[in-house]
């Protein structure tokens, strides 16, 4: 600046000031001036340090030829990769420029509750205009992801990963990372969406059963479904053709490429961002290797498919040895789309994707009509019954022992003449309220986390399965749990009613689920329908009980699969209100959802 | 924002032991499931779950009973309210509103072509509905032959049913009110009923059961056998109905959804009027038996 600079005339100085604020005005994006319908970018960018700044906005995005609403925050959709240190102080901004309430929820990370980013049960929201800061210290390392939890904001954009580094050097070793958040769009909202799903059943399925269709049926298969007023095909409430399935914001047409050199270790940080959809992942000629399960180190463990749940993630290493490309291929779990990006070691290097397999079809096992082995497997020591408490919701209940996965897969062991009852709820302990909310109980639920999750179980190579996951570090600690508790998880697909022991959240809200602080709780859950769903506990990690003794993986988020039972330990050690939750957006919101209330600790100051 | 940071930092302090202060006035006499050597051994006959407070006014932080309100300690339970009543209402207490055209159909038959409405819908929530429905039809040239309007509660009694109870307004002929309780739902075997008895206020008792299969041909054409049959407890002269089965209607739609709420039809369906409303048809010189050729439309939203 020169000394003359100084000396303006009033008039110079008055447009000096136009040029100037037009200056500024000018590579202003949209979102940050709040303004609506601007276009939105596709993600995904990286913020870090002391202190960042989300600015939630209102905009449209376009993936091929479909375009429509969208919530983008910095812009982008997905939003930024927020990028954190283990054990470094960072303020995470929020500010809300919709016109309606808004909220972040930080998926897996460990804090202190009201920062959880639930409307409601954390805190009050965050009013349009205004600003919410977060302090947040990470106490954890690995890879998680953010999104709101205000209505079904989520559905169209408002999401986005997070990494947070270790302190110490990464146990982990690779050359290169990438981010693969799947997700999906739709131009539909998702209020019209939930509509159509409470009055239209099968609404978004092209798969159904029809007279010229190519399904495996017989036709007394067939009848066996109608008679019991199910649909074989009901495997994803929602589906392509109405969403188009996203990498990093980026729709199969959009040629999504990430680079690699020959050679290389490749960690892809696999993110299940989306709203609804479960995704069989792979990258065909590419064994991947698991080293990380909700953002928790695990044993690696060498797949070549592997199915990702709502909300899940997973940290694989890929070491494509020569020159060339690869395709990344997310197929959702009915086969109705895939999401599709390109790892190449040279830009425009085509890749070719697999075809859709044929949709797989749900079976009796699905139904809960599942296998007659149960067989042992856990080393846990027995549980003393007469110690559970009146919120363990007590009853007896069978050992958690996982059975073979596999053994209930013998569909001629199953009566399919028909004499059985699909919904004796005489079967039901007493916790569970049963009423209309309630078409299916699972006659005889086996631990299925063996399972690799439907469509994989005959497949001609490997699949993960959730008894693979082994936690990297042993837990020379391991407790045995207080108490036990089960929770069923109940519905009625007719209806779309989504509820955990028969009660919908607007029914139960004041009467949450409550743990004393550091308990040791054993929580069983069943699935009484033919639904997989993604249970996710907020502000805790549970333990898998799946076989791996000192090893048992710690997960944010644990697929239960159909008819069958899933059993987690959790020590309740971080007090507050948390949301408790199947991550199956829709599900959620028809109800699927209560609070966990754990006591805070006496004596603490 | 500094000053923001240092009381949200005062309020975690304060949060535990406002806690701790509040469990030990209100639950003296209770052991906080703590650590887990004691957590077992606590006397579990004093937290009886059927004696859970709900609705006090002000109970501690998550403690056994009553509400979760943890987050009141740090934002205040003003602010918390409202957004956790819309929190659980929009979690399960979503209210729709839906309007079928079932079938808005032309008819082609002998003597003068006609045509049929016939709609329903509702508003409300999973197990509590109003329910409407309309029904009427005529022949081109003529006076509207047959009209009916109902108001329903309907209420899910069953996963697949609902019980529906109201009043019928009939729009033609003599000024007839009735009193209707029926169900509607789907059968095993995925047959759709809807099924209701109507007392008039003139005393009369009538009945009808409707019943339709989707059968699916493609993804979007669909064929649609359809039955519906009417009864009457009595001969009612003046609305020319015998006593038993009054008609009976057999129908075949073929419908391509172009998108699941927009259906278009061709179809056809043929009426029977059986016993004394047969005779009454006669008397009055129409046929009993027609055969209707349609073309019509099936839309929601």
């Amino acid at each position: 600046m020169t000394k003359s600079n100084l000396l303006l005339s009033r008039r110079r100085m008055i447009g000096s000031l136009a040029a100037l604020s037009s200056a500024v005005a000018l590579p202003m994006p949209a979102w940050s001036m709040g303004q609506m319908g601007g276009p939105v970018r596709k993600g995904i960018h990286e913020l870090s340090g002391a202190k960042i700044d989300l600015h939630i906005a209102d905009g449209r995005f376009a993936t091929g030829s479909r375009s429509g609403h969208a919530i983008a925050v910095n812009g982008t959709v997905p939003g930024p990769l927020i990028r954190l240190k283990e054990g470094e102080q960072t303020i995470l901004s929020v500010h809300n420029m919709l016109d309606v309430d808004s909220s972040v929820h930080w998926h897996g990370l460990l804090l202190p509750f009201q920062f959880d980013g639930v409307p409601g049960i954390s805190f009050p929201g965050i009013r349009p205009g205004a600003r919410f800061d977060v302090p947040l210290t990470p106490r954890q390392s690995g890879t998680y992801w953010w999104h709101s939890h205000s209505g079904l904001q989520e559905q169209v954009g408002h999401y986005g990963p997070i990494i947070i580094d270790p302190a110490g050097p990464d146990p982990m070793q690779y050359d290169r990372e990438h981010i693969i958040l799947l997700s999906e769009f739709t131009p539909m909202h998702p209020h019209a969406i939930m509509k159509k799903l409470k009055v239209g059943e099968g609404y978004f399925s092209m798969q159904k059963t029809s007279a010229t269709d190519d399904y495996p049926l017989s036709a007394e298969e067939r009848r066996m479904w109608g008679r019991m007023r199910m649909m074989p095909t009901d495997i994803a409430d929602v589906s392509a053709p109405t969403y188009s399935y996203l990498i990093n914001g980026h729709g199969p047409d959009d040629g999504l490429e990430l680079a690699y050199s020959p050679g290389e270790r490749v960690r892809l940080r696999i993110i299940n961002g989306s709203a609804m959809t479960f995704f069989n992942m792979r990258l065909p000629g590419l064994p991947m290797t698991i080293v990380q399960a909700d953002g928790q180190n695990v044993q690696p463990v060498e797949v070549d498919e592997l199915q990702i749940g709502v909300a899940e993630t997973y940290d694989v290493i890929v070491t494509p040895s020569a020159a060339g490309a690869f395709a990344i291929a997310a197929e959702s779990m009915d086969r109705s789309g895939m999401a599709q990006a390109v790892l190449t070691s040279q830009p425009g290097c085509k890749a070719a994707f697999p075809a859709l397999r044929d949709p797989p079809l749900l079976s009796m096992v699905d139904m809960g009509h599942g296998g007659m082995a149960h067989d042992g497997g856990s080393d846990d020591a027995p549980m003393d019954h007469s110690k559970m408490d009146h919120a363990a919701m007590g009853h007896a209940m069978p050992d958690a022992a996982p059975a073979d996965a596999h053994s209930g897969h013998d569909m001629a062991a199953m009566d399919m003449s028909g004499g059985m009852d699909m919904r004796d709820t005489a079967l039901l302990p007493d916790t569970v309220k049963t009423g209309p909310g309630i078409d299916m109980v699972a006659m005889n639920p086996q631990d299925r986390t063996g399972y690799p999750g439907l469509g994989l179980d005959a497949v001609p190579h490997r699949v993960l399965n959730y008894r693979l996951l082994k936690s990297l570090a042993m837990d020379h600690h391991k407790r045995a749990p207080d108490r036990e508790m089960e929770l069923h998880l109940t519905g009625n697909m007719e209806r779309y009613m989504w509820s955990f022991d028969g009660r919908k959240f607007s029914a139960v809200g004041d009467d949450p689920i409550r743990f004393g602080f550091d308990e040791r709780v054993r929580v069983k859950l069943v699935n009484d329908t033919m639904m997989a769903h993604p249970i996710h506990l907020h502000g805790m990690f549970f333990e898998l009980v799946n076989g791996q003794g000192h090893h048992q993986p710690k997960k944010h988020t644990v697929i239960v699969q159909p008819g069958s039972s899933a059993t987690f330990d959790v020590t309740t050690d971080e007090p507050g209100d948390w949301a408790f939750h199947c991550h199956l957006l829709y599900h959620m919101h028809a109800g699927m959802m209560q609070t966990v209330s754990v006591a805070f600790p006496e004596g603490a100051s | 924002m500094r000053l923001f940071a240092a009381s949200l930092a005062a309020l975690i302090a304060a949060t535990p032991a406002l806690a701790q202060d509040h469990s030990q006035m209100d639950h003296g006499g209770h052991q906080m499931p703590a650590a887990p050597e004691t957590g077992p051994e606590v006397d579990h006959s004093m937290i009886d779950h059927g004696a859970m407070g709900h609705g006090k006014p002000a109970s501690p932080p998550n403690s056994l009973t009553g509400p979760p309100n943890a987050a009141d300690a740090i934002w205040g339970a003003d602010a918390m309210h409202p957004s956790r009543e819309a929190l659980y209402e929009e979690h399960g207490d979503m209210q729709i509103f839906w309007f079928q055209g079932d079938r808005l159909e032309y008819r082609a038959r002998a003597g003068d072509d006609g045509y049929l409405w016939d709609i329903q819908g509702y508003y409300g929530g999973d197990l509590d509905k109003f329910w409407f429905k309309s029904e009427g039809e005529g022949s081109f040239g003529e006076p509207l032959e047959s009209a009916e309007v109902q108001a329903l509660y309907s209420r899910a009694i069953a996963p697949f049913f609902d019980l529906q109870a109201g009043v019928r307004q009939d729009l033609t002929g003599p000024d007839r009110s009735h009193a209707v309780i029926g169900v509607q739902g789907l059968m095993p075997y995925m047959f759709e009923v809807d099924a209701a008895a109507f007392l008039s206020d003139k005393g009369d008792l009538t009945a009808r059961i409707e019943a339709e299969y989707d059968q699916r041909i493609s993804q979007r054409l669909i064929l649609q056998p359809r039955a519906e049959i009417n009864l009457s407890a009595q001969e009612i002269p003046l609305l020319g109905i015998g006593s038993g089965i009054d008609n009976i209607e057999l129908g075949l739609r073929l419908r391509y959804e172009i998108v699941p709420e927009f259906a278009p039809y061709v179809g056809v369906e043929q009426e029977w009027k059986l016993g004394g409303s047969r005779d009454f048809a006669r008397l009055a010189g129409e046929d009993p038996e027609v055969t209707s050729y349609v073309v019509g439309l099936r839309f929601w939203f």
